[in-house]
């Protein structure tokens, strides 16, 4: 009796000591509740697989008076995504904010802010955010040389728009999955290869067979899938 | 009969007898053998890839998977790069493209990338120990090995080891080499790269020989404590000086400041100093006439940076120099600094005026509000003088008696592949090398109190980069057979005579690249002579303005006078000339009106280049590309006929897609070109 006594006892304590307590984190206390939780900035950015994002995610918790509310505990999760913090109280305007690390694989990532109500359940919004792959990363540099000066409106301190000097089609952004999702790959890759003219489209969009290779061209339509809007889906 | 005990019972009933002590051995012995045959059964990659046979079992394309599947281990072996990579064992769909859907490791393919697996293996790019077969083993540190699977977002670094040009797929390794060689990383640390050359810094820090004549001793102590609260986009790194070692150093460079040759130069001008009201309505507009924002920043009242990077911000410029000082530098900045890359623009006495009123308005009192220094005194010097040595000053600038110091800080050439062993740690931080070098970039003081190297403003990305960029000096980097190592070989150019001096004063080569050597701001020069026509350089030279209106940065104005233009302009079309330009590759009787007619319904239908150039000022508004609306004034036709057949050929990297043109359609469009000159606007109508 004393013998198996002891050895429940000493197998407890050696079992003890398999168990891992570095992962188990208390929840941090929420000084208060909102009822809603709303993006504030952060989403629809881009950057290198396992990289972290520029900006931070930041959201906002809202009462059911639609006032900011101060405190509310925020979570943040996303498969494959680290957070620091993952877990944060908003602040004095009633938002929270975490800078994200994307995962080792290239594409679409989903976080997920979500705050607890008073009376149980919880409120949650998503962003989403790409990683771009060592292909997306060579289409995006190829993009930003050869294409983004007609195919992006917005002109920065570095590089004057040709969007509006042009004459109707005007050309897509290429984050606008609206349009270009329903383009297959092969012709894309026509497009960009032999003009517009090769699918009856604008000859404004030149050929660059003679400029890119396939590879680049390749390239640039997986970037193009990275960045869609709605997401694109592999067919 | 005697009661046995028990442990005498179990001898008697195992080895009471010797067939029964030679059974149990046998199967002991039996047992024992089998440990490592059974342990192998059970190994985590047989586990791995039976996993892999389940998961394929259910495709369509089950068959020719399953015939492409080689069980056991499976190895990469490159004796001569020393390779024996076994992680196709484990991660055994690598080559399988049509999975590319599979995102759980070890089955995801490898994404497509611009080597071959078999060329270079595995462990070449991701590090990791390549022999071992557990996961454990092959992805982490372990006591006899120190090199960790290289997490994904330094893997560019690995690019870094063999490539020494800029890659399109590494921006974030381009962005830390750079940044290497602009923060003047390489005046303390020796960076030797693959190809065997030292990282060259492109910083320039100026001369500090004739400080005094510049500024004032109070500026240069503000200066010390924070340099960014100056001018933001510095690249003078914080030494966190007290202020008795900042006053202190102050004192010692104005103590060891002597005259320049500028001091000698008159510093009033013929005309009389315009008025405040005169500079603050004429001076923005002749700084901005003169495009001194090519090179210069400025802050803008929303902080943003406006203006290039090649010189230094001038945002509070007021604060900083002297007037007389100011009116002499912009006369002849090489009379104070023999190395400064400041072309010497002939400003009139009048630009000079209003320039100098224009940029000592540019003040921000706030910056000296609360320096007051006491005298100077000859302890305070040679104070001053102590640090400046022990903190290795003169390893970036020039000050009279403090000699350059050699081997200042250690040496990074192989700071990639550092033992892990010799790393000082902080407390809670992650043990890995990358780690390490981003922490130490982005606070070195805090790695030990007593250590010199400064804080340098840097943004998390700048960070990684730099982090990145050091990762690759790796052993392998350093000791990589030759025909591996991609890289261009740096020029010397220098043009020679009487021209050559001259185009040493307008410091050309500091924006432009002449026969490989110069700047990256400007085109490349080498073949200008059989570009452009010579009446249109002539004119060029004169008012280099309105070439690419769509550009920022764009070419200042030098006021040359006319003989210094005509000496220019010949050299330029004498000695900067490409092979094959001569009037055999192109024959002008095509040049007709019929052919000018096709090239123009090729230019503006089938080709659209109206699109990014503009033909037709009245009409035309596409501004990626220069306007052509005078190119039949500017370019030679052969050169319009080349470059039309392959811009690339000429200008390498250049963004101007290759047309992909016949030879009639290139004639035709050539013929068309031509016809637009300055003088008869619509021509070819």
């Amino acid at each position: 009796m004393k013998f198996a006594l002891l050895t429940c006892a000493s197998a407890a304590l050696l079992l003890s000591g398999c168990a891992d307590r570095s992962k188990v984190k208390p929840p941090l206390a929420a000084k208060a509740y909102g009822t809603q939780i709303v993006e504030q900035s952060g989403g629809k950015q881009t950057t290198s697989v396992g990289a972290k994002l520029s900006d931070p995610v930041v959201v906002q918790v809202n009462g059911s008076d639609g006032n900011a509310v101060v405190g509310a505990r925020v979570t943040f999760r996303g498969d494959g995504v680290a957070f620091t913090p993952a877990q944060v109280l908003t602040d004095d305007s009633g938002q929270a904010s975490t800078i994200a690390q994307l995962g080792t694989i290239p594409g679409g990532y989903t976080i997920v802010a979500e705050t607890p109500k008073s009376g149980g359940g919880s409120s949650s919004v998503s962003v989403r955010e790409t990683a771009l792959g060592y292909q997306e990363k060579v289409g995006k540099q190829v993009s930003d040389k050869y294409c983004i000066m007609c195919h992006d409106p917005e002109s920065t301190t570095e590089r004057v728009s040709n969007f509006d000097n042009l004459a109707p089609p005007q050309p897509h952004l290429f984050s606008d999955g609206s349009v270009l999702n329903s383009i297959s790959d092969a012709d894309l890759t026509r497009i960009i290869a032999d003009g517009g003219t090769a699918l009856g489209k604008s000859p404004q969009t030149p050929a660059y067979r003679g400029t890119l290779t396939p590879a680049e061209i390749k390239a640039v339509v997986a970037y193009i899938r990275a960045i869609a809007d709605p997401p694109f889906q592999h067919p | 009969m005697s009661e046995q005990s028990l442990p005498r019972r179990l001898w008697q009933f195992f080895l009471g007898t010797p067939a029964r002590r030679f059974a149990y051995v046998s199967i002991l012995l039996a047992i024992v053998a089998s440990i490592a045959p059974v342990k192998d059964l059970f190994s985590e990659w047989r586990r791995y890839q039976r996993q892999y046979l389940r998961m394929i079992a259910q495709r369509p394309d089950a068959a020719r998977l399953q015939h492409r599947f080689q069980g056991g281990i499976q190895q990469i072996w490159i004796p001569e790069q020393h390779v024996v990579d076994r992680c196709p064992t484990c991660h055994v769909a690598m080559q399988e493209s049509n999975l590319s859907e599979w995102r759980t490791q070890p089955f995801r393919p490898h994404p497509q990338m611009p080597h071959s697996l078999t060329e270079f293996g595995c462990v070449m790019c991701h590090n990791g120990q390549g022999a071992a077969t557990t996961v454990q083993e092959a992805h982490y540190s372990t006591k006899a090995w120190e090199q960790p699977i290289l997490p994904g977002r330094y893997l560019e670094s690995s690019c870094g080891q063999c490539h020494m040009d800029p890659l399109e797929g590494t921006p974030q390794l381009n962005l830390g080499r750079r940044l290497l060689a602009r923060y003047g990383c390489a005046h303390c640390h020796a960076i030797t790269q693959p190809d065997g050359t030292l990282i060259k810094p492109i910083d320039e820090p100026p001369s500090l020989e004739h400080v005094a004549e510049k500024t004032s001793r109070e500026w240069i102590f503000a200066w010390l404590k924070n340099p960014q609260a100056y001018a933001v986009s510095s690249t003078m790194p914080n030494f966190h000086f007290n202020d008795q070692e900042a006053a202190d150093i102050s004192n010692f460079l104005f103590a060891q400041s002597t005259a320049s040759e500028n001091s000698r130069m008159p510093a009033s001008l013929s005309v009389p100093l315009p008025s405040e009201t005169v500079a603050a309505s004429d001076g923005p507009g002749l700084y901005g006439a003169l495009f001194c924002a090519s090179c210069h920043a400025t802050q803008n009242s929303r902080g943003n940076l406006m203006g290039g990077e090649l010189a230094p911000e001038i945002t509070r410029v007021g604060s900083k120099v002297k007037p007389d000082w100011l009116r002499r530098w912009l006369r002849a900045p090489q009379g104070y600094d023999p190395k400064t890359r400041m072309p010497r623009y002939r400003y009139d006495d009048k630009q000079v005026a209003l320039l100098a009123a224009f940029l000592l308005s540019k003040k921000d009192d706030d910056f000296l509000a609360n320096v007051h220094l006491g005298h100077s005194d000859p302890e305070s010097v040679a104070r001053g003088k102590k640090l400046t040595s022990d903190y290795g000053c003169a390893a970036c600038h020039r000050i009279n008696g403090v000699t350059p110091p050699e081997g200042f800080a250690p040496d990074l050439s192989r700071v990639g592949s550092k033992p892990l062993f010799q790393v000082g740690f902080l407390r809670g931080m992650p043990e890995t090398l990358p780690d390490y070098i981003s922490g130490k970039i982005r606070d070195p003081r805090a790695f030990g109190p007593a250590l010199k190297m400064p804080s340098f403003m840097l943004t998390d990305q700048q960070v990684e980069g730099l982090t990145t960029a050091l990762l690759a000096q790796t052993d392998r980097a350093v000791t990589m057979p030759p025909e591996l190592v991609r890289s261009t070989p740096h020029a010397q150019y220098h043009p020679g005579g009487d021209a050559g001096r001259l185009m040493e004063d307008l410091r050309c080569q500091s924006c432009h690249t002449i026969n490989g050597n110069g700047g990256d701001m400007a085109p490349d020069l080498s073949m200008e002579g059989s570009a452009v026509q010579r009446a249109w350089l002539l004119d060029f030279m004169k008012n280099p303005d309105t070439l690419r209106p769509a550009l920022i940065r764009r070419m200042p104005k030098f006021n040359l006078s006319a003989a210094e233009i005509q000496n220019l302009s010949d050299y330029i079309l004498t000695a900067y000339q490409g092979a094959g330009f001569d009037s055999e590759a192109l024959d002008r009787g095509a040049l007709n009106v019929e052919a000018a007619a096709r090239g123009r319904e090729l230019f503006y239908s089938k080709y659209a280049c109206q699109a990014c150039h503009i033909a037709d000022y009245k009409k035309d508004k596409g501004y990626v590309g220069p306007a052509l609306a005078d190119v039949g004034d500017r370019l030679s036709a052969v050169w319009i006929y080349k470059w039309l057949k392959n811009p690339a050929a000429l200008v390498p990297g250049t963004t101007m897609p290759n047309p992909r043109l016949s030879e009639p359609e290139a004639r035709d469009l050539t013929a068309f070109l031509v016809t637009l000159k300055a003088r008869k606007k619509g021509a070819g109508q």
